[in-house]
């Protein structure tokens, strides 16, 4: 069942009560946003329960077992204990600092969903330069990754902060450029354009041979370097940093540092689903489930690096982004402008 | 441009709380940016003055006092004060209970080396082989429950010979875990050794040369990674190590890479050699031995040493031949050397790279303060 329905829908009874227009659009934006805020908060505690159920089951434990039926509400009583927990500031910190990286880190996550096509017409704005905007979000996390570790005053935070600064600028190139092989076949920047280019299953980017699967091999690498997952999970690498950026952060201003980690997480998948895998395109079921599936089989395979593999040395990572993805993905590059060009490909 | 900057080194404290340090060791890290000028290890935080405390008791009490020595193989601190006491009596120990000592010690080490293995694992950022070690090491531990009842801190290993005897459903679950564990080693390489981002991290890292282990001290698995062929199971025979088959795996790059492919190799030499003793093992016999409250060794002093998972562990023991209680203990670990030798071996590496290399030599800090 599509449901997108629903919201034309109700936004046409919006607009017969007589408001004025600027006003209609204002409380449908907002009615959208609370929407999307609430699907997330929702998916980042299906995602923290579900991590921790992979991980048991790769390293062979039963993981949270007694809260609930197979411990579906332990996420809930994490989110309430952290809720509680004292807020605590350090002396030495630097305040409006200290405050507002959890903001930002939480914010940024967030706006990424303003043009993620969730299903069929079930967008919250079709921007046409969607893609390049979402690019241009995600590396908002930095900054406030640079702003925890400097307002901490704390070296461990400090290292932890610099690290994340060199890393998710190393990444974000390949990545875009992977992107970009992926853009210029379908031949623009808007979400929904280039699903609609995906319509049927050969024609989805990640089988368009041979560019497509090493465009998506650079993004997955590249987006797991962005979440700082293991095996790049080095800005908050605990064995050395302790706890990295987030070492001086506790109750809610963690929590939101914990949930923005989450939403990245499904944000890339969703891109990556996006731009590789068909989007919401496939067969019998509403298009959202379809959305939903791909999703959270790449959030899935995230989780299955995470738990088998260990962490790159610092200078490992900028050796293995510059010398090896970036070289890698402009050849890719120059191969899918060919294979656009030479028009054999397109069909 | 780079005229008006300005670098400066600064200082890290790493640990004696650090989720890496293993235990209480801690480091003043002297860095240039992530790269290590110098490492100042900085000991005591688990000095709980054992050497003084066994002057204080009778030669029976220091077994349990000898048990926290290295908690990782409490078998093998009971068995080298066991024998530094036989030595100094004159005493003889019972065929059985020579086997048993053999198979609780060889099980330690395969346990010990679980340890390592799985908090290795953990240092370079993977979590899974952790949870894998310890599952294996469960089935040790309970092994060792079932014989002593004691799952850390064994007290085992007595003057003469051992507590008690195994019970009988000892040798069939020895015997489970025994045909299971080569399987689970393989698991283990396969999660570890064929992983290019392990061995990138370990390759070429903290290389050890021979001469300054030698020079240092250093022995154990770190020693025979480094090419010195030195194993004194092999080369100062003590118990009835004479009697079995085994390798003794060398490697010579000396890098932590090689550490770690030598322990890997020495849990199955181990489990071999319990396979050995328990097939070779007298079927009865007695194996413990009344020690009289009054148990006054003569005069004299000995050096006991044997192998342990963490290089040479040994014990100097000075009896005056008219008390109950030793003149003077000394111990000595393994471990203490090798942390000896770590800031000469972390200069000029990155900070991610201490943890690997205190990882791969496999320091534990109750050997170190005693």
């Amino acid at each position: 069942m599509e449901i997108a329905g629903i919201f034309v829908y109700l936004y046409e009874q919006l607009a017969a009560t007589g408001l004025p227009q600027v006003w209609v659009d204002l409380i449908a934006l907002v009615v959208a946003g609370v929407i999307v805020f609430g699907f997330l908060a929702v998916v980042a505690l299906i995602l923290v329960l579900w991590e921790r159920k992979v991980s048991a089951q790769i390293q062979q434990r039963l993981g949270p077992w007694y809260t609930g039926w197979h411990g579906w509400r332990q996420t809930i009583a994490d989110a309430v204990k952290l809720l509680q927990k004292e807020d605590i500031t350090p002396v030495t910190a630097d305040r409006p600092v200290f405050f507002w990286a959890p903001v930002i880190a939480f914010t940024a996550c967030f706006a990424v969903y303003v043009c993620i096509p969730f299903g069929k017409d079930l967008i919250v704005s079709d921007l046409n330069i969607g893609i390049l905007f979402i690019l241009a979000i995600t590396t908002f996390t930095v900054i406030s990754l640079l702003m925890a570790g400097w307002g901490s005053n704390n070296k461990y935070a400090l290292l932890g902060g610099m690290r994340s600064a060199a890393q998710v600028v190393s990444y974000e190139v390949p990545m875009v450029v992977a992107v970009l092989a992926v853009i210029v076949f379908a031949g623009s920047l808007s979400m929904v354009d280039i699903v609609e280019s995906q319509a049927m299953i050969y024609q989805w980017y990640i089988f368009r041979l041979p560019f497509g699967p090493i465009a998506f091999i650079i993004y997955i690498i590249a987006a797991t370097a962005e979440t700082n997952r293991t095996p790049f999970d080095i800005p908050e690498a605990e064995q050395e940093l302790v706890a990295g950026f987030n070492v001086e952060y506790s109750g809610m201003k963690f929590a939101m540092f914990f949930l923005a980690e989450f939403v990245n997480m499904f944000t890339v998948s969703a891109i990556g689903a996006t731009l590789f895998l068909g989007g919401w395109q496939g067969p019998f079921l509403p298009s959202w489930v379809w959305f939903l599936i791909k999703t959270f089989g790449l959030v899935f395979v995230f989780m299955w690096f995470r738990w088998t593999y260990p962490r790159l040395r610092v200078d490992q990572l900028m050796e293995f982004s510059w010398k090896f993805l970036l070289p890698l993905a402009f050849a890719n590059l120059i191969l899918a402008g060919w294979m656009k060009y030479s028009g054999w490909f397109n069909w | 441009m780079t005229e008006g900057l300005r670098t400066e080194e600064f200082q890290v404290n790493m640990g004696p709380h650090h989720p890496s340090t293993h235990g209480v060791c801690r480091f003043i890290l002297t860095m240039d940016g992530e790269v290590i000028i110098s490492a100042e290890p900085v000991i005591g935080y688990l000095h709980r003055a054992l050497e003084k405390i066994c002057e204080n008791r009778t030669y029976v009490q220091c077994i349990p006092v000898m048990d926290r020595f290295e908690y990782c193989t409490s078998m093998s601190c009971n068995q080298v004060f066991a024998l530094a006491t036989e030595k100094l009596a004159g005493m003889e120990v019972s065929e059985r209970a020579e086997y048993l000592r053999v198979i609780m010690l060889e099980l330690n080490r395969i346990a010990s080396h679980l340890i390592w293995y799985g908090t290795t694992a953990l240092d370079l950022g993977a979590l899974t082989p952790f949870l894998w070690a310890f599952r294996e090491r469960e089935d040790v531990l309970d092994l060792f429950e079932m014989t002593c009842g004691q799952r850390l801190t064994y007290n085992y290993i007595r003057i003469g010979g051992v507590a008690r005897d195994i019970p009988p459903e000892f040798i069939p679950k020895c015997m489970e875990f025994l045909d299971k564990f080569d399987a689970k080693v393989d698991d283990y390489e396969a999660i570890l050794t064929e992983n290019p981002i392990f061995v990138a991290r370990n390759k070429d890292i903290g290389v050890l040369t021979p001469e300054m282990a030698v020079a240092y001290g250093v022995s154990g698995p770190s020693l025979r990674a480094s090419g010195v062929r030195h194993d004194l199971r092999k080369d100062d025979p003590y118990s009835i190590y004479d009697r079995f088959k085994f390798n003794i795996p060398v490697r010579h790059n000396g890098d932590c890479l090689d550490r770690y492919y030598i322990r890997i190799q020495e849990m199955r030499e181990s489990a071999k050699i319990v396979r050995q003793a328990i097939e070779q093992m007298p079927k009865e016999g007695d194996v413990t031995k009344r020690i009289s409250a009054n148990f006054k060794p003569p005069k004299g002093e000995v050096y006991s040493r044997i192998e342990n998972s963490r290089g040479e562990m040994g014990v100097y023991v000075q009896s005056t031949g008219d008390t109950k209680k030793p003149l003077r203990v000394k111990m000595r670990g393994g471990s203490y050397n090798q942390l000896q030798v770590m800031p000469e071996l972390v200069k000029g590496h990155k900070i991610a790279d201490v943890v690997a290399i205190m990882a791969s030599l496999d320091i534990i800090m109750p050997e170190v303060d005693r």
